[in-house]
């Protein structure tokens, strides 16, 4: 599984130089684009900072009052027997309906196990691979006014169970 | 929702700092991490604007739209409903780029437009169409190169090596979009034969 790894320590530089040299041999203003479209970065990311410290503050008090391990606890048993870590459940529920909920449990599970640990890595590559079911689905029928929508569900969520298990196996073999 | 998700894990924290004693500890983390989200955000301010600059080269270059084009064959197999060139598909090949590049927000204005096209094609009816079912499944699985946000994070609290779970993560989301497109296919085929 080091083909996999190698992919990790690759991908992100290839990107970058595949773009960057095409950007030139197209004699594009390399530079001045990149700071334009950086400007973009900035505003997207002040856009969800009073989300994320809403959210931060909440999960720290959960967090420090104890109730996510009680809920972890009270899920140990059922989550045993599917061989899933129950620390992850709240994550992968609350990651069906919020992106910015989601984040605060992840950056909440990179502080207590740290992001190189077992958890840390699947919290990591399952936020990859989902995506917040319900909100794309309300907001995006919502839009086109459709009333009933048939298999999408079902479908998105056979979509998602397949990223999860298949992140499971990963982080197993490759790490 | 929100409004009830956040309202309710703030009351319940609360009160179950105050029954276990441990409001002191609640006190604190409800400051420190008010904190938190603030110095997480300056190192994500770098990675988004990293990676937002280079998908703007990217963009001028011609980069992007040659992939839009470059789905095309794909979205073929997906939507065979939909004719050639219809404005629907110039907006789905879009949206899935942006997403698949990690430009969301500049995806989902695309999705939307998407939606509205399927919509007309679909005789305004209140039932979704198998176009709009496939689009938003494939949507929802998340097919993406890089995800950078995990990547700022993991870097803010301390990973060794950011970036190691890269590989994992473009195989396990190859898998999502796969299951996702196979579901879509036989749905798609189940609800012809009825």
């Amino acid at each position: 599984m080091k083909f996999i790894l190698y992919i990790s320590d690759y991908l992100m530089p290839f990107v970058i130089f595949y773009i960057v040299g095409l950007g030139l041999l197209m004699k594009a203003p390399v530079f001045q684009e990149f700071t334009k479209g950086a400007e973009d970065g900035f505003k997207v990311v002040l856009n969800i900072m009073p989300t994320l410290v809403g959210l931060m503050v909440a999960i720290g008090i959960m967090r420090a009052s104890g109730v996510l391990d009680l809920l972890a606890g009270a899920i140990k048993p059922l989550t045993n027997l599917l061989h899933f870590p129950s620390e992850l459940v709240p994550l992968v529920t609350v990651r069906l309906f919020s992106a910015s909920a989601a984040t605060s449990l992840v950056l909440d599970i990179f502080k207590q196990h740290g992001p190189d640990s077992y958890l840390g890595r699947l919290t990591s590559v399952i936020m990859s691979c989902t995506e917040t079911i319900f909100y794309t689905m309300s907001v995006y029928f919502m839009t086109a006014k459709v009333k009933k929508t048939r298999y999408t569900l079902a479908g998105a969520l056979f979509a998602t169970l397949a990223g999860i298990v298949a992140s499971v196996v990963l982080t197993k073999i490759v790490f | 929702m929100l409004n009830y998700l956040w309202g309710f894990m703030i009351i319940i924290g609360v009160i179950v700092g105050a029954m276990t004693g441990k409001i002191d500890a609640v006190n604190a983390a409800a400051l420190s991490s008010a904190k938190e989200a603030i110095v997480l955000c300056i190192t994500m301010l770098g990675f988004t604007a990293l990676w937002t600059g280079i998908m703007q080269v990217a963009r001028s270059a011609g980069i992007i739209d040659a992939m839009t084009r470059g789905i095309n064959p794909l979205l073929r197999l997906l939507f065979p409903d939909i004719p050639d060139k219809h404005p629907a598909k110039e907006y789905i090949a879009s949206n899935m780029i942006a997403n698949f590049l990690g430009l969301g927000w500049a995806a989902t204005p695309m999705g939307l437009k998407a939606m509205q096209e399927l919509k007309k094609l679909n005789q305004d009816k209140e039932i979704a169409s198998c176009d709009m079912c496939t689009f938003l499944i494939i949507n929802i699985s998340a097919l993406q190169l890089i995800p950078v946000n995990i990547i700022a994070y993991r870097t803010q609290y301390g990973s060794v090596n950011p970036t190691e779970i890269l590989g994992a993560a473009l195989v396990a989301t190859s898998v999502s979009t796969l299951a996702g497109i196979l579901f879509s296919i036989v749905a798609r085929k189940l609800a012809r034969s009825k």
